[in-house]
C-alpha cells in the first residue's frame, strides 16, 4: 500500500510543481499587487475604488451569463443526438465540432469583425441580392455572438461526454413503467446530465466574463467589459495595481456564480465536480 | 511548361540579384564583426519598409543580409503600450522608437542609454531642423527617425462638405461613422485644440472639462482604434478619424476617396526618434541598426513605404523621393502649413490625472436598467426553486416516516 501510495505522489508531483508555479505564484502575486500602492506600501485603495467599475463588471457577467444560456441552449440538444448516434458519426460530429478551434482565437474574432462589418462579407452580398443591410458589428448582440461562436465547443464537450456514458436501461426502465418523453426527459435525462451542465457552464462562462478581444474587436471599444479595463491597466494605463484588485473582485464574483450554480446541481449526492 | 521556365527565369533573377546584390550601402565595411548576434527591435506597426515591392526594400532582411545580425522585430501600437514594457522590464529591446514627449519621460526616469552619434558614419544625413530638439537638446540619447502630424481622414463620399475644423468629430449626422484614436494624449488633444487649451495643459479644470467632451463624443463612435483604423477605412466602413499623416498616405494609394486635412484649431506635429533602451543587451548591433536606418537607400525605402515626412537629408534631394517631395500633406507649403504644437513630457500628477480620466471615458457606458432587472428576474427565479426545492424535500421526507412507521 505504501509503495503505491508513494508512487501516487511521484506521478502528481509534475503537475503539483506546474499547478504550484504557474497557479498558485500568480494568483499570490494578483492579491499582493491589489492591496499595495505603486511604492510598494499597504493600501485598500483600489479595492475600495472598485465600485467605479460596478457597471462595466455588471454589464460582462450580464452578457457572459447570456452567452452561457444560448451556448446551452445550442448544445444540450447537439449533445443528446451526438450521443445516440452512431460511433462512426459520432467521430464525424465530434471532429465538426473541434473544428474550428485548429484556428485561434484571435484569427476567429478578427474574420467575424470582417464578415459583420457594414462593408463587410455579410452585407455585400446582402446588397448584391438587393436585401436590406443589417447593422450588426458595434453592438453588444455581436460581442455575445462572438463568446456563443468561440465557446460553444466547450459547452458540447462535457455535456456529450455525460450523456455518452448515461445509463440507457434507465430510460427504457422509465418507458416500461409508463413514462412519457417529457416525464422521462425532467426525471431520467435531465438531472443525470445535470454535472455536465455545470461544467459546461464554468468553461464557457468564466471566459466569457472576462474576455477582451472579443468585445474590442465585435463590440468597438465603445462600451468596455470588465476584460477590456483590465488589459488597459496593464497595457497601456499601466496601474498594475488597479487591474490587479479588478481581477480579484473579478475572481471573486465568478466563484460565487459558480457556488450558486453548484448549489443546484451538487446537492444530489454526485454531481459536484467543481470547486 | 512554359509557366515552369517562366518560373525558373524568374528564380534565376531574383538569385542574380541576391548573389551581387540589388542595393549597395555606405560604409559597408562599418557592419562587419557581428555575425551570428541577434538584436531585438520594438517599432510602431506598419512603420518600417518590409517588403520589395515598388522598388522598397525590406529593411530587416536587408540588415540581416549585410551584417548577418539576426533581428527579432516586435511592434507595439502606441508610446504608452511601449512604455511599461521598458519601465517594468523583463523584456529587453536593443532598440525603441518613440515619439518625442516619450523620449523626454525615459530621458527623466533615466531609462535611456546615450548614443555617440559622431561615430555614426551616417549621421551627417540627419537635417539640422531636426538635431538639438527640446526633448534631446544635445543630441545625446536620440535620432531622429519620421517627422509627422496628426490631422483628419476623411472619406469624401460619405462627409458632405470637406471639414475645416474639429468639430465635425462631433457631428451627429457621422454617428456610428467616427473612429477615435485609442491613445490618451491624441484623444485629448482633439478637444484641448477645440477649446483653445495648450496640448501640455496641467490644469485640472481644463483636463476634466476635455474628458467631459470625450464623453459626450461617446455616443457617436463607431470605436476607439489604432491599427485596425486601416482596415476601417480603406473599406469605407468608417468616415472620419483623427490620425498620424503618413497613415494617410498609404491608406489613400488603397481607397482613393479618401481625403485629409489640417484642422484650423491647429494639430500636433510629433518627432519619433531612435533610442536604445537601459535594458539593450547588444549596443553595438543597435548602433549598426541606427546607422543602417539614416543610409539613404534605407531611408528612401522607408519614407516612401510608410509615407512620413523624413528629416533625412540624403532622401529629400533623392530624383525617386520627387513625387513624395511634392505632397503637399506631407510637405505643407509655408502659407497652408497648420497651428502645430509638440507634445511635452507631463508632471507625474498630469500624468496620474490622464490615465484616470481615461479610465473613466471609457468605462462610461449606456444605461443599465435593462440589467439590473435582468438579474432581478434571476435572483427571484432562484429564490423560487430553492424554495419549490425545500418544499418537495420536506413532503418527501414526511411520507418517507409516514410510510415507513
Amino acid at each position: 500500500m505504501k509503495k503505491s501510495s508513494l508512487m501516487k505522489k511521484l506521478t502528481a508531483a509534475p503537475y503539483m510543481l506546474w499547478a504550484a508555479i504557474f497557479i498558485i505564484v500568480p494568483l499570490i502575486f494578483v492579491v499582493v499587487y491589489s492591496v499595495t500602492d505603486a511604492a510598494g506600501n499597504f493600501t485598500l485603495d483600489y479595492i475600495s475604488d472598485i465600485g467605479r467599475y460596478k457597471d462595466v463588471m455588471l454589464n460582462s457577467i450580464w452578457l457572459g451569463l447570456i452567452a452561457t444560456v444560448i451556448c446551452l441552449v445550442l448544445a444540450y440538444p447537439l449533445a443528446y443526438i451526438m450521443a445516440r448516434s452512431k460511433a462512426n458519426v459520432q467521430r464525424t460530429m465530434m471532429m465538426l465540432v473541434m473544428l474550428p478551434m485548429w484556428m485561434n482565437l484571435l484569427i476567429r474574432t478578427y474574420s467575424m469583425m470582417i464578415l459583420m462589418q457594414d462593408t463587410g462579407v455579410i452585407n455585400t452580398v446582402l446588397s448584391a441580392l438587393n436585401l436590406p443591410n443589417i447593422h450588426m458589428i458595434n453592438t453588444q448582440g455581436a460581442v455575445v455572438f462572438g463568446m456563443v461562436y468561440n465557446y460553444i465547443p466547450y459547452m458540447i464537450l462535457p455535456l456529450y461526454n455525460i450523456m455518452a456514458k448515461m445509463d440507457h436501461s434507465l430510460i427504457e426502465a422509465a418507458e416500461d413503467l409508463g413514462s412519457n418523453k417529457l416525464t422521462v426527459f425532467k426525471n431520467i435525462i435531465f438531472p443525470l446530465s445535470l454535472p455536465g451542465i455545470a461544467s459546461g457552464f464554468t468553461m464557457v462562462f468564466v471566459p466569457s466574463v472576462s474576455t477582451f478581444y472579443i468585445s474590442k474587436k465585435l463590440g468597438g471599444n465603445t462600451f468596455s467589459l470588465i476584460g477590456d479595463v483590465i488589459e488597459m491597466q496593464f497595457k497601456s494605463v499601466n496601474n498594475y495595481n488597479l487591474g490587479a484588485a479588478l481581477s480579484l473582485v473579478l475572481m471573486v464574483l465568478i466563484i460565487i456564480c459558480m457556488l450558486v450554480m453548484n448549489h443546484f446541481t451538487g446537492d444530489d449526492d454526485d454531481g459536484g465536480v467543481l470547486i | 511548361m512554359k509557366k515552369l521556365l517562366c518560373y525558373f527565369t524568374c528564380l534565376c533573377a531574383a538569385v542574380a540579384c541576391l548573389a551581387f546584390g540589388c542595393a549597395a550601402y555606405e560604409n559597408e565595411e562599418y557592419y562587419k564583426g557581428h555575425e551570428g548576434e541577434t538584436i531585438n527591435v520594438f517599432n510602431w506597426g506598419e512603420y518600417i519598409s518590409d517588403s520589395y515591392e515598388d522598388g522598397c526594400i525590406d529593411v530587416n532582411r536587408e540588415f540581416e543580409k549585410l551584417t548577418g545580425i539576426k533581428v527579432n522585430y516586435v511592434t507595439f501600437e502606441s508610446n504608452e503600450d511601449m512604455y511599461p514594457k521598458i519601465k517594468n522590464g523583463g523584456a529587453s529591446y536593443d532598440i525603441i522608437i518613440p515619439s518625442d514627449y516619450m523620449i523626454e519621460r525615459m530621458i527623466s526616469e533615466n531609462l535611456l542609454l546615450k548614443i555617440d552619434v559622431s561615430s555614426l558614419p551616417n549621421y551627417h544625413y540627419v537635417s539640422e531642423d531636426y538635431q538639438n530638439m527640446y526633448y534631446d537638446p544635445q543630441n545625446e540619447y536620440s535620432v531622429p527617425y519620421n517627422v509627422g502630424m496628426v490631422g483628419l481622414i476623411y472619406n469624401t463620399k460619405m462627409v458632405e462638405e470637406k471639414p475645416t475644423s474639429w468639430t465635425v468629430l462631433w457631428d451627429e449626422r457621422y454617428a456610428g461613422k467616427i473612429l477615435m484614436i485609442d491613445n490618451p494624449r491624441d484623444a485629448f488633444a482633439i478637444p484641448q485644440k477645440i477649446m483653445g487649451y495648450s496640448l501640455n495643459s496641467t490644469d485640472e479644470k481644463e483636463l476634466y472639462d476635455v474628458a467631459q467632451m470625450l464623453i459626450d463624443q461617446k455616443p457617436l463612435l463607431q470605436g476607439y482604434v489604432m491599427d485596425e483604423i486601416y482596415n476601417k477605412m480603406e473599406s469605407g466602413e468608417a468616415a472620419l478619424v483623427p490620425y498620424y499623416v503618413g497613415d494617410f498616405v498609404c491608406m489613400q494609394d488603397v481607397n482613393p476617396d479618401l481625403d485629409f486635412v489640417y484642422p484650423e484649431e491647429g494639430v500636433n506635429i510629433f518627432v519619433d526618434a531612435v533610442c536604445i533602451p537601459k535594458c539593450a543587451q547588444n549596443y553595438e548591433a543597435a548602433m549598426l541598426y541606427i546607422n543602417f536606418l539614416l543610409d539613404p537607400t534605407v531611408a528612401l525605402s522607408n519614407a516612401l513605404y510608410i509615407g512620413y515626412a523624413t528629416p533625412n537629408i540624403g532622401v529629400l534631394d533623392h530624383p525617386d523621393y520627387e513625387e513624395m517631395r511634392e505632397n503637399k500633406y506631407l510637405y505643407p507649403e509655408p502659407e497652408d502649413k497648420p497651428e502645430t504644437e509638440y507634445f511635452h513630457n507631463l508632471p507625474q500628477e498630469t500624468l496620474l490625472k490622464f490615465s484616470e480620466l481615461w479610465n473613466e471615458i471609457r468605462i462610461y457606458g449606456a444605461d443599465n436598467t435593462h440589467i439590473y432587472i435582468g438579474f432581478a428576474v434571476i435572483g427571484a427565479a432562484l429564490i423560487f426553486f430553492l424554495i419549490r426545492k425545500a418544499v418537495t424535500k420536506r413532503r418527501r421526507e414526511y411520507w418517507y416516516n409516514t410510510l415507513t412507521k
